[in-house]
């Protein structure tokens, strides 16, 4: 039990060290530390497909490409664009009042403290497996041609224009 | 394994509430903060992720699959996601040499 | 013949179209003619029924179903009675002499058919007013005359003092139909029906002095004094003189302003059941005449003297209507209509042969060139003076001898009306024929007589002013009153509720003897101030003293109702105009539309193309949200 209160704590402080820092490469670091909380979590829930599928896909994927545009964009701490400081206070109160807003809300509907996990197995790959290949297998399906469609965009996008190269 | 789960059972499902919503909300101040695009991107990720983990607990907490098999699609959905913003990024960055947001203002009035 | 009794207003409104039609094609002598024979053949028709006509009830010819709502049926039907048909033979009689008259008096003007026209029209509607069988009719004829008045008062248009007064004339009637139609409002919750036929047996059995019939009663009146030129609204009747010769003769003497006497005298047991409206009527006729007398005194143009003389005698009439003697009033409405036409045809003569000069400062010694028409005005200052046996003497004096019963002072002042009434009428035949000749030579080269179109109605009214009171000749002087016995049908609700006159032989010659002495003593100091002395009356540029001034200029009634509600008028309008029109209604308009702009230029500084700001925004409407449904739930 107490495992889960450590490794929230840390991925609380990872977070806002992301947001805070100055250096956008702490920052992505930072990130993937967060992420590596998150993946604990989801062991701790007997989530283990999803933790792995989160530490390959999240962490080695994901991030990587952030970093590559990063150091594409050659950026470090001195180029960091500032905001004032008023706007910085308004946002913390902004989003605090969504938290705020959030537990509200949330304690407004009763979740009671479930004393034993129903069924802990649904976490295993075995299972997930068959759910995803039964009951969700269109989705599935799309979510393929969603890849297929994000591949194509991101190339397109990205190309060098031949016109402008030489006009 | 049951070591593991029977640890976790006595965590209130309230707890995980909590967590995701400090988590979300730490995302949601990222975004208002920084100037720079692709940490405002990246706070956009922590949002996310903070979704999935809620969705994980409550998949775990009422013993249905769906919830787990929504996050596999969200994390599908997040990486597609990503690549295309990517690129419009690095296609903004071609163009103004900056990324700072305060410069992408051409849709003023 | 009765069954041709449509006839009667269909043929001169025919007349209308042609000659309106083909004003500007069809050559004058077709259009005279046609408009002088339309009026003929009505007057031979009227002619036909009044010979014909022999029942004591009244026939009631129904042409078509006119409105039928809910409970109210109003039938398109015209009645025939004495009155009606007395009425008929009046104004077809004394238009159709005119309108011969016209032909020659117009003969230079360039609106010679659209003129023959208005007149037919004219006759029309008015022939209508004195045929409808009920009151809407009336109202039909009533609205229509005033209309034609407006068209002919101001048929010289172009002049601006002209047209003015002709919207004076029409403005002025309408503020009198305002109380006519309220009076017939009434008579329909009342009564159920507008038709006379239902109406006056059904007041038979109201008793006197009953509260609605008096309002009804005092409603009609208001109407009756707009038409018929009393107080307070006659000041129309001497602007309109500004109206062609012929107009003022027929309109204003004859036919339109008796239109109101006519209404009184048709629903004369509505009034006869309200004797505070008698009152009334009988003080504002009797205060009316004395005014406008008062007035006359002073006059200068030719044409107001005889204007203000309408006036006065009108206000005769309403005094004889108000002590009921209905008959008496009746009567002079007969009388009246030929000496008056006459005077004023006469007066057109004059004004036609001094070069449309009508002031009588510049005229004199005209007897000897204008012989026809000096006789025949001759006769008919004689009839209007009241003096044996012209047509005038016998009307008036059944008016007075009936005001005598009723109330000695009245019959007082209405002596002295009539002798006022003589001696401004005299004065105006010296000034005009006696003395010497005051014009420029210019006008003294073109004197002549006027054609034959124009003398030979001339002659005719004089006849009918010499022997046109005999239809009426008291039993105290031998005679059998024939109009009384005619008329008695028609009045017998009003007589037997107010007895028959009830004066001894003797008083009624002393009253005579008062009233003829009088006027003659009114027309030997005329002759010795204007005649012997040789007195002009002064022009405009030389002072007065105050009594005169207030004669002549009119009593200054137009200047006190300028004052009184021309001016506020002004100001509410200009008030309305500034404030509510401008400020209050352009301003919520323009209101509106400043603020859509005010609203736009403020939201569209929302759009600061910050995404930052974007997401900001964004945040606060899922806060929003979240707060609303935590609320609702």
């Amino acid at each position: 039990m107490s495992l889960f209160y450590l490794v929230a704590f840390l991925s609380i402080l990872f977070s806002l060290l992301v947001i805070f820092t100055k250096n956008p490469v702490y920052s992505v670091l930072y990130l993937i530390a967060t992420f590596f909380t998150f993946t604990i979590h989801y062991i701790l829930l007997n989530a283990q497909f999803l933790a792995v599928v989160n530490f390959i896909v999240y962490m080695g994927a994901i991030m990587v490409l952030f970093l590559f545009v990063l150091m594409l964009m050659n950026l470090n701490k001195e180029t960091e664009p500032v905001k004032s400081n008023l706007l910085k206070v308004i946002a913390i109160i902004a989003g605090g009042t969504l938290l705020v807003t959030l537990i509200a809300s949330i304690h407004a509907v009763q979740t009671s403290a479930v004393s034993k996990l129903p069924n802990s197995d649904i976490g295993l790959v075995e299972n997930l497996g068959k759910v995803l290949f039964s009951e969700f297998l269109l989705p599935f399906e799309i979510s393929s041609i969603l890849l297929l469609s994000a591949m194509v965009g991101a190339v397109l996008l990205a190309k060098k224009d031949k016109r402008t190269q030489n006009g | 394994m049951d070591n593991i789960t029977s640890t976790i059972q006595i965590v209130p499902l309230n707890h995980y509430i909590l967590l995701s919503a400090i988590i979300f909300t730490i995302g949601v101040i990222g975004v208002l903060i920084r100037r720079n695009a692709i940490i405002i991107f990246m706070s956009v990720e922590l949002m996310l992720n903070a979704v999935n983990l809620l969705l994980a607990a409550f998949s775990a907490y009422s013993g249905d699959a769906s919830g787990q098999v929504f996050v596999f699609f969200i994390m599908a959905l997040a990486a597609a996601e990503v690549a295309v913003g990517l690129a419009i990024i690095v296609m903004v960055y071609r163009n103004t040499s900056s990324i700072d947001i305060n410069v992408l203002n051409r849709l003023k009035w | 013949m009765i069954y041709l009794v449509w006839l009667i207003p269909v043929i001169p409104f025919i007349g209308f179209l042609i000659c309106g039609l083909g004003r500007n094609f069809l050559p004058k002598m077709v259009i005279g003619s046609i408009a002088s024979l339309a009026v003929l053949a009505s007057f031979a028709i009227s002619l036909g029924i009044f010979f014909e006509f022999n029942s004591v009830e009244p026939i009631i010819i129904n042409l078509f179903d006119w409105i039928k709502v809910g409970g109210i049926n109003i039938p398109f039907s015209f009645q025939i009675d004495q009155l009606s048909i007395l009425m008929l033979l009046i104004i077809t009689g004394i238009g159709s002499l005119i309108h011969i008259y016209s032909v020659g008096y117009m003969s230079h003007d360039a609106g010679f058919g659209k003129f023959f026209a208005y007149l037919n029209l004219f006759i029309f509607f008015m022939l209508l007013l004195v045929l409808g069988s009920n009151y809407v009719i009336m109202f039909i004829g009533w609205e229509g005359v005033g209309l034609c008045s407006y068209l002919l008062i101001g048929f010289w248009f172009t002049n601006a003092a002209y047209a003015d007064a002709a919207k004076k004339a029409f403005i002025m009637n309408r503020i009198g139909d305002l109380g006519f139609l309220l009076g017939v409002f009434l008579i329909i919750s009342t009564f159920g029906s507008v038709s006379f036929a239902e109406i006056f047996p059904k007041a038979q059995g109201m008793i006197s002095g009953d509260a609605t019939l008096t309002l009804i009663t005092i409603l009609l009146f208001i109407g009756a004094t707009g038409k018929s030129a009393q107080l307070p609204l006659f000041t129309w009747l001497p602007d309109a003189m500004a109206g062609p010769t012929p107009v003022s003769a027929l309109i204003h003497a004859a036919t339109m302003v008796t239109a109101g006497i006519y209404m009184i005298a048709r629903s004369n047991i509505l009034f006869t059941l309200s004797p505070i409206t008698m009152s009334i009527i009988a003080i504002v006729g009797l205060a009316t005449a004395i005014i406008a007398a008062i007035i006359a005194l002073t006059q200068t143009d030719i044409k107001k003297v005889l204007a203000y003389s309408t006036v006065s005698q009108l206000g005769y009439m309403f005094l004889g209507l108000g002590v009921g003697a209905y008959t008496g009033a009746f009567f002079h409405v007969l009388t009246h209509a030929f000496f008056k036409a006459l005077l004023f045809l006469g007066a057109g003569s004059v004004i036609h042969a001094m070069s449309n000069e009508q002031d009588m400062r510049k005229m004199g010694a005209l007897k000897k060139k204008l012989p026809i028409t000096f006789l025949t005005m001759l006769m008919g200052t004689l009839a209007i003076s009241g003096l044996p046996p012209f047509a005038g003497f016998f009307s008036k004096d059944e008016i007075l001898a009936h005001v005598y019963e009723h109330n000695k002072l009245l019959w007082v002042i209405g002596v002295l009306g009539a002798m006022l009434t003589a001696f401004y009428m005299f004065r105006m035949m010296f000034l005009t024929f006696w003395g010497t000749f005051r014009g420029t030579d210019e006008q003294k080269h073109h004197l002549h007589e006027s054609p034959l179109s124009m003398t030979i109605p001339l002659i005719v009214l004089a006849i009918l002013s010499v022997v046109g009171g005999f239809i009426g000749v008291p039993e105290v002087l031998g005679g059998g009153h024939w109009l009384a016995h005619y008329l008695a049908p028609v009045f017998e609700g009003s007589t037997s509720r107010l007895g028959e006159l009830a004066l001894d032989h003797s008083t009624e010659y002393v009253l005579m003897a008062v009233s003829v002495g009088g006027v003659l003593i009114a027309i030997i100091y005329a002759y010795i101030k204007y005649i012997k002395n040789n007195h002009v009356p002064i022009s405009d540029s030389e002072s007065r003293s105050a009594l005169a001034k207030l004669s002549y200029h009119k009593f200054y009634v137009d200047e006190i109702y300028d004052a009184l509600i021309q001016k506020p008028l002004d100001h509410i309008s200009g008030f309305f105009f500034k404030v509510i029109d401008k400020t209050g209604i352009d301003g919520v308009v323009n209101g509106l539309g400043k603020g859509s702009l005010e609203a736009s230029k403020g939201l569209r500084l929302l759009q600061t193309g910050n995404v930052g700001f974007y997401i900001f925004a964004m945040v606060i409407g899922v806060i929003a949200v979240l707060i609303y449904s935590f609320f609702k739930f």
